[in-house]
Formats: structure tokens, C-alpha cells, sequence
């Protein structure tokens, strides 16, 4: 028997029908929800590639079981902003080309947005400290660290 | 009298191949190139519309296609715009010249008079109302390129030259789905192989029973020899199956690596194919001082931050494959020798995926996917790796021992050098007759190659970039290659130039040293290469260098130098870092002269991140081995971090006359070289065994 689990996903109510309940939300959002923002890297928690906010705290998600996030509130890189209307944080990324492959970078943006939300004003150490958490294989690390100062910097000005 | 053709264009000569006129306003391009992270479709873009004086939006590519694009092999080796944009170019060119013929005849004008603005034809400037898009009818691309296009002059390029943001970024930066884990087919079951330990090992008992409850959903097992698969229609099913078998399958003649074949100094005791390229070795050192140092690095794994995926549809007699590999051509001749199949039967289409750096688990992924198709015609299979799977199975680059000897004249300069190399091949692509790993599992395994490494007219693969580039009488290399590692062993970003970079350019340092000089002047005494020697002053003075800095202060500062294969860019390194007990990198400047440049955000892009990525070899990585690899996952196999990451300066020497050289390697070996001479002038001793993590750097004070 399937079991049912609710939850929002970038603001919008989600009720889904699964056979296993610890299916991974990351397995749920790319293949149930069609939400391919977030990217699978390791399943092991390790590379950053799936982060997601989960009530306003950045959390790796594609081994966290289904059934721990009923209930949650959970925001992913398409509730961020869009191609018209984008976040600071991706009109920073393609201002500074703040990536190479970008395999990271739906990742990353979720990381740098939970820490902006909470330090609307950090030091590059405090950036950099916040996104050790997350993999950059190509070695865009100081476009992006770039990104994220200049999006804060943005931030601020447009919401002093 | 006509341009000589690009390879790449002599091999695919068809007009229509590279440029073609599908709809009204657009303009594809056709490129054997495929876009890894490194922004080649944008820079292809950026050559089309100069030539042919359109604006990029007017443009769209196909890349990596057997169907529908060149065949240019590998995107790899930095060569896409040396070779694959000099050939996109002198199509254009010749395209161009086609229409511009054609609308002399349309218009009975001179073409003296023309001109072309976005594609629209002007005659003395005034619109004619023809374009590119009402002569096409007109206009033969089945032709063949004859060279006889004239190319742009520099100083007319407005795209050529120009910052131009990536293309593919946006979509990468809004969570597109743009990568091949993204792709969906209608009736897509997921794959997952339970991998055969290593070529040659048998499939035992199967414990069918257990894996299929393990799966919590339906999934059935497909096998072919001692190819054995989980396949079904959910992911996590076939994942929790996969997990299980993993207990629940036996293998015999089972062969692991051993801790004793982790280092590089095993290679030295093995049975080697051995070759001496130069002059011989002279028998003594005739009143010259000899001095030899050796250095050495572990196994490195490409360490992609996507594990492999592949695609595959077999339906009425037809193979369809998708795949993130660097060569759709060379991995459709693997398949036809692995499956028996005509290459006409198959069509293999190039998706991107995440940076690979070389031969990762691509090919192997798609081969997978190919491998389980043929079992289950009309069904289209998707198999993704694991993490573990792509740590573990992805071919390794080869640890190697790099010994170096010199003699030296009075002044204490080199007047012989010797480069002794100990490693395995750098090339088991299937394009270099290697096979798939998948095909060591099926019933009748295709023969192995002949042991070889990448010839050195192609820039050579342990012995790539071991001659160096300094004015020396004599030079040679001594290469042994090992023709049986412990593991695959095959191309990783730069192949054998980081190591031997890393040996000659330290090895130059303590000659400088010896000789009382400092390492930017002795280098520059030693070098008569106008371009080597503009790089090695331009980064001396971007890091502010002076002669006589203190060493062993517990900081320190490096220089190195190459130009990667001694014949493409021109790179020189400073690095300036402290040594406590881990090694903590501060700041890197670097100049390199890379010829023409296409787009110099994209080439600065590339250095950024080879040398980064060349810091984590250097500080943090080696496969570890341990009754198996026992580096399989990212706290296994770690690597640099945001937090451990470098300022990094960058100048690029624009020489507009030139050539346009690839980037995404030149820096590989002078970062490493640099940052082991920032740590010996920083502690007074040096460390010639890589990688330098806190252990050794411990080590190292330990015995001082």
C-alpha cells in the first residue's frame, strides 16, 4: 500500500503516493516533481550537489528519507528566482560567470541564500567557511566566493 | 594561394558538416568539440559569427553528433581551438566566399562591392534584399572546404576577442534540465550494474532471492556473461537491489590493489617496455658536475562531481546512445567491437554532463546502458553510477617516478639533462583501442590493445612535457612503461605534464639554488624562447618577485614554467603559501600567452580552474589502495575546499598573430612546480614526493 506524504515545495502544497518511505526527497523532487534543479552528486551527503532549504536551513537532501520532511517546508533552486525574474544571487553568478560545467552551482546558490538570509553582510571567510559544505570540481571557487559578496552587496542596497 | 586545411577539416570536408542554413535568420554550426564546463560552444559561437558577420544570436550549435556533426575524435588535450576552431573558421570563410559568389551572379555586381551586415548582403554599403537565407537554395554545402575563404584580418573581429558570457551558464544557474541525469524518454527503466571486480573475474552464485526482496518495488536482473544488472522502473528500487547484491553476489579469480602498489615507487621494481627518445646518455660526466634528483606522485582519480550516466535505446535493428563523453565517434567504434554491431546501426549523441577532466566513467556508463538495451530491445535504459562505483571503477591517472639528472657546466648551468619516467599509459580511451569496462564482463571480450601511450607526435603521455624548453645542449627522456598497473590507468587533464612539470621545474629551482642564483634569473639565463621568457617577467612582476627573499621562514614563494607540450600555450606560476603543519596557499599569479584569443573571460575561467584543481592534486590527493581502491567517496578521496582556495591573479599575453592554443591544461604543471618551490623556500628543505599533505609535511620537519 502506498503511503501518502505532504509537504510544500517552493511555496506550493505537495502530496505524494509512495510505495517506500524511505525514498530520498531528492529522488522525489527530480523524478516525481520534475524539479531537475537540484542534482544528484554522491547520495552520501558529502558533495553539496543536492542542497535544499528546509524550513530556511540548508540541507543535503538525497539521502534524508521521504517521511522527515512531511510536514516541511522546502525550497529549491526553481523557487529562487527565474530567467525574467532572476535572484540576486543568479544575476550575481552570470554577471561574475561564476562556474564552469555549473554541475555545483543549483547547490551552491541554496547554500549562499541560507547564509545571506541569516549574515546579510559576511566576510569572504564566512562565505567561503559556508559553502565548505559544497564541491566545486572545475575550480570556479573565487568566481562564485565574487558572486556571493556582490549579490550580499546588492541585497543590502535593495533592502537596506 | 588557398590555406592549407585545418585536420579537422581535411577529415571532414562537407561544407554542410559545419555550417548550414536550416530556417530563415538561423545559422547552425556544426562542431566535433563538446561543451565539459570549459565554454568551447561559446568561443565555436563567437568564431562563427565574425567569419561569417552574423550576430551570435542568429547562431545555434550542434556538437558531438555522429549523425549530424564532425568527427574531431576527443574534445581533449587543449586542442579545440587550435585545431577544431581554426577549422569551424576556415569553414565560415569558405561558406561566406560561396554566398558572396552567388550574389555577385544574383545582383550583376563586383564583389568588390559587397559587404555582409548580420547576414543581409550590402552592395557599397545599401541593403540588396538578399541574404544568406534567399541565396541558400542557390548555394551547394555538400561542396567541399578549399581554403580559398578569406579569413577575417584580426583587426576586423568584433566577436573574436570580446568578453562574451557563457551560453550555457544561465540554464545551469536556473536548475534547467541540461545535464544527461536530467533527461526523461517515455518508458525509461533505470540500470544499475553489479560490477565484475576486475577483468577476468567470474561470476559466481547469485543470490537472486534476497536482491530482488531488497528492492522494496519490482526490478528483474538482466545478465549477459558475467554482466549481471538490476533493472526497473523506480531508481531507488533498483538502487536498494543494487546495494544488496553487492553481498549477495560471489565472483571468483577475484584481483584487488594492494597498499604496496599505492605508491609510485612499485612501478620501479615492475617489468617495463622501455625507450630512449634524444641523444644517448653520454658515459661520463666529462669534468661536469652531475646532480639527479627523483620525484614522484600517487594515482589521482578525476574525482567528477556528477557520477556517469548513459542512455541507450535499441529498437528495429537500431542503437541509439546518449552519452557526456569526450569522443562520440571512438565510443561508437567501441561499441561496434563490443557489441557486433555496424556503425551504421548506431547513433551516439553527446549531452552534457559534469566537468570530467579526462577519460572518467563516461564512456564506460553509456557502454552500460548499451550493454543492458541489447538484452531488452524497445526498452530505453538510463544508468546512473554510484558515487562509490565511479571512485572506485572510473580509470585512474597513473602514479609516476620522474627522476632527473643533470650535468652541469661551470656557471652551474645544465649542458645535459636526463628525464627517467616510470609509469603506466596515459591513453586507454576507447579511441586508443581500450575497451569499455563493461565489455570485460560479456561472454566473448574483445581483445585487449598492445600496450602503448599517446605517441609523442601527439604531444606524448607520461613523456608529455618531460623535455625541457631551457637552452641545453643535450637532452633525452628514458620512458619505461609499465604495461600492467594495478588499476586502469588512462588520460587525467594534462597526462604526464603535471608530474614531470612538477620534476623538472623543482629540479631547476635546486640547480638555481646550487648555483647561487635566483630561480626567476636563472631561468630567464637559461631561456631564449622570446614568448617563455615574456610570461616568466610578466608574472615576476605581477607577484611584486624580488631576488633574495628569505627562505624557511615557515612562508614562502615559488615560480615554474612550461609551455604545455612544448608547443602549445605558454604558462609561468607564482605561488606564494605558508607551511605550519598543513601547507595553506595564499595567493597565485599567472601570465600565459595563449596566441589568439577567442574569449579571454573563458580562458581566464580555465586557468582559474586549473590551477585549482592542480592545488588539490598537489596538497590533498592520491588514491589510496586497500585490499581494493579504498578512496570511494569525497571523504576518502578529499579535496580542496572554498575555505582552502587562493587569491588568484591572472594576465593573459594577447598575441593576435598567433595561433589560438588551448588553455585548460597549461597550468597543471607550473601551479604544482610553483607551489613545491613555495614549500621548499619555505622550510629549507624540499619535498619531491606528491601529494604534500600535513603527514608528510610533518614527516619532512621530523627528519630535519
Amino acid at each position: 500500500m502506498p503511503k501518502k506524504f505532504q509537504f510544500t515545495v517552493n511555496g506550493k502544497p505537495v502530496s505524494i503516493a509512495l510505495d517506500n518511505e524511505e525514498t530520498p526527497l531528492l529522488a522525489v523532487l527530480r523524478t516525481e516533481l520534475g524539479l531537475v534543479g537540484t542534482r544528484f552528486g554522491c547520495g552520501l551527503e558529502q558533495c553539496g550537489c543536492c542542497t535544499v532549504l528546509i524550513d530556511g536551513k540548508p540541507e543535503k537532501c538525497c539521502a534524508k528519507p521521504v517521511w522527515s520532511v512531511a510536514g516541511k517546508s522546502i525550497v529549491t533552486v526553481e523557487g529562487l528566482g527565474t530567467p525574467e525574474r532572476p535572484h540576486p544571487l543568479q544575476q550575481a553568478f552570470i554577471e561574475e560567470q561564476a562556474g564552469q560545467c555549473g554541475y555545483c552551482l543549483t547547490g551552491i546558490l541554496i547554500s549562499a541564500k541560507a547564509l545571506l538570509d541569516k549574515n546579510p553582510k559576511p566576510t569572504r571567510g564566512e562565505i567561503a567557511a559556508a559553502l565548505d559544505d559544497n564541491i566545486c570540481r572545475c575550480g570556479s571557487h573565487n568566481r562564485i566566493l565574487r558572486a556571493v559578496e556582490k549579490a550580499a552587496t546588492q541585497m543590502r542596497g535593495a533592502t537596506p | 594561394m588557398n590555406a592549407p586545411l585545418s585536420g579537422p577539416l581535411n577529415d571532414n570536408p562537407v561544407l554542410e558538416r559545419w555550417v548550414s542554413f536550416p530556417k530563415s535568420g538561423k545559422i547552425s554550426i556544426g562542431t566535433g568539440r563538446v561543451e565539459i564546463g570549459q565554454g568551447v560552444l561559446t568561443a565555436m559561437m563567437q568564431i562563427a559569427a565574425d567569419e561569417l558577420d552574423v550576430a551570435m544570436e542568429r547562431i545555434v550549435v550542434r556538437s558531438g553528433d555522429t549523425a549530424l556533426t564532425p568527427n574531431e575524435g576527443y574534445t581533449a588535450g587543449s586542442q579545440s581551438m587550435q585545431f577544431g576552431g581554426v577549422a569551424l573558421r576556415q569553414a565560415c570563410a569558405d561558406v561566406r566566399a560561396l554566398f558572396l559568389a552567388q550574389a555577385v551572379k544574383v545582383l550583376g555586381c563586383r564583389l568588390s562591392e559587397l559587404s555582409i551586415r548580420d547576414g543581409s548582403m550590402l552592395r557599397n554599403g545599401a541593403p540588396t534584399g538578399q541574404d544568406y537565407w534567399t541565396l541558400a537554395g542557390a548555394v551547394d554545402l555538400t561542396a567541399k572546404a578549399t581554403g580559398s575563404g578569406q579569413r577575417k584580418p584580426v583587426a576586423e573581429m568584433k566577436t573574436i576577442g570580446a568578453n562574451t558570457a557563457r551560453l550555457d551558464l544561465p540554464r545551469k544557474i536556473f536548475g534547467e534540465a541540461i545535464f544527461i541525469h536530467d533527461m526523461q524518454i517515455d518508458g525509461m527503466v533505470h540500470a544499475r550494474v553489479v560490477r565484475q571486480p576486475n577483468r577476468g573475474a567470474k561470476l559466481g552464485a547469485v543470490d537472486e532471492k534476497t536482491i530482488l526482496r531488497a528492492a522494496k518495488g519490482p526490478v528483474e536482473l538482466v545478465r549477459t556473461g558475467n554482466f549481471l544488472a538490476i533493472v526497473g522502473e523506480n531508481e531507488t528500487a533498483v538502487d536498494l537491489a543494487g546495494d544488496a547484491a553487492a553481498n549477495h553476489v560471489q565472483w571468483q579469480h577475484v584481483e584487488v590493489p594492494t597498499p604496496l602498489q599505492q605508491e609510485a615507487n612499485w612501478l620501479l621494481q615492475r617489468p617495463a617496455i622501455d625507450r630512449v627518445i634524444g641523444a644517448p646518455e653520454p658515459a661520463d660526466a666529462q669534468g661536469r658536475t652531475r646532480f639527479e634528483a627523483t620525484y614522484s606522485r600517487g594515482h589521482l582519480a578525476h574525482a567528477s562531481i556528477s557520477p556517469s550516466c548513459g542512455l541507450a535505446l535499441y529498437k528495429d535493428g537500431q542503437l541509439e546512445v546518449w552519452t557526456h563523453c569526450q569522443g562520440v565517434f571512438p565510443l561508437r567504434a567501441a561499441l561496434v567491437k563490443t557489441l557486433g554491431l555496424d556503425a551504421s546501426k548506431i547513433i551516439v549523441h553527446h549531452v552534457q554532463g559534469s566537468g570530467c577532466y579526462g577519460h572518467n566513467g563516461a564512456d564506460d556508463a553509456a557502454a552500460d546502458a548499451a550493454i543492458v538495451a541489447m538484452q531488452k530491445p524497445g526498452v530505453p535504459i538510463r544508468v546512473c553510477w554510484r558515487r562509490e562505483e565511479e571512485f572506485v571503477y572510473e580509470p585512474k591517472s597513473p602514479a609516476m617516478v620522474v627522476k632527473v639528472r643533470a650535468l652541469l657546466d661551470a656557471d652551474g648551468k645544465p649542458s645535459d639533462w636526463t628525464q627517467e619516467i616510470w609509469s603506466a599509459t596515459h591513453n586507454y580511451r576507447p579511441g586508443a583501442g581500450g575497451n569499455v569496462l563493461g565489455a570485460w564482463a560479456l561472454p566473448n571480450p574483445p581483445a585487449e590493445p598492445q600496450p602503448g601511450d599517446v605517441p609523442e607526435a601527439n604531444g606524448g603521455g607520461a613523456t608529455r612535457n618531460a623535455e625541457p624548453l631551457y637552452n641545453i645542449v643535450a637532452k633525452r627522456i628514458i620512458h619505461h612503461l609499465v604495461p600492467e598497473p594495478p588499476v586502469r590507468t588512462s588520460a587525467l587533464r594534462g597526462l604526464g605534464a603535471m608530474p614531470n612539470v612538477f620534476a623538472l621545474e623543482c629540479f631547476i629551482d635546486e640547480l638555481a639554488e646550487r648555483a647561487g642564483k635566483d630561480p626567476v634569473e636563472y631561468r630567464l639565463s637559461i631561456t631564449s624562447d622570446n614568448r617563455a621568457r615574456a610570461v616568466i617577467e610578466k608574472v615576476a612582476a605581477m607577484a611584486n618577485w624580488k631576488a633574495g627573499a628569505s627562505g624557511g621562514t615557515g612562508r614562502g614563494r615559488g615560480i615554474a614554467f612550461a609551455r604545455y607540450k612544448n608547443r602549445a600555450a605558454y604558462s609561468a606560476c607564482v605561488v606564494e603559501l605558508e607551511v605550519e603543519e598543513e601547507i595553506s596557499l595564499r595567493h597565485v599569479w599567472c601570465a600565459t600567452d595563449a596566441g589568439l584569443v577567442i574569449n579571454p573571460d573563458g580562458v581566464i575561467n580555465q586557468l582559474e580552474g586549473g590551477i585549482i584543481q592542480s592545488a588539490s592534486w598537489v596538497l590533498k590527493e592520491q588514491v589510496r589502495f586497500e585490499n581494493g581502491v579504498a578512496s570511494f567517496d569525497w571523504e576518502t578521496y578529499p579535496v580542496l575546499k572554498f575555505s582552502e582556495v587562493p587569491e588568484i591573479d591572472i594576465e593573459l599575453i594577447n598575441t593576435k598573430d598567433e595561433t589560438p592554443l588551448g588553455v585548460g591544461e597549461v597550468t597543471a604543471g607550473p601551479t604544482a612546480a610553483a607551489i613545491g618551490n613555495a614549500v621548499s623556500h619555505a622550510l629549507g628543505t624540499r619535498i619531491r614526493d606528491l601529494p604534500l599533505t600535513r603527514d608528510r609535511v610533518t614527516a619532512t620537519l621530523l627528519k630535519e
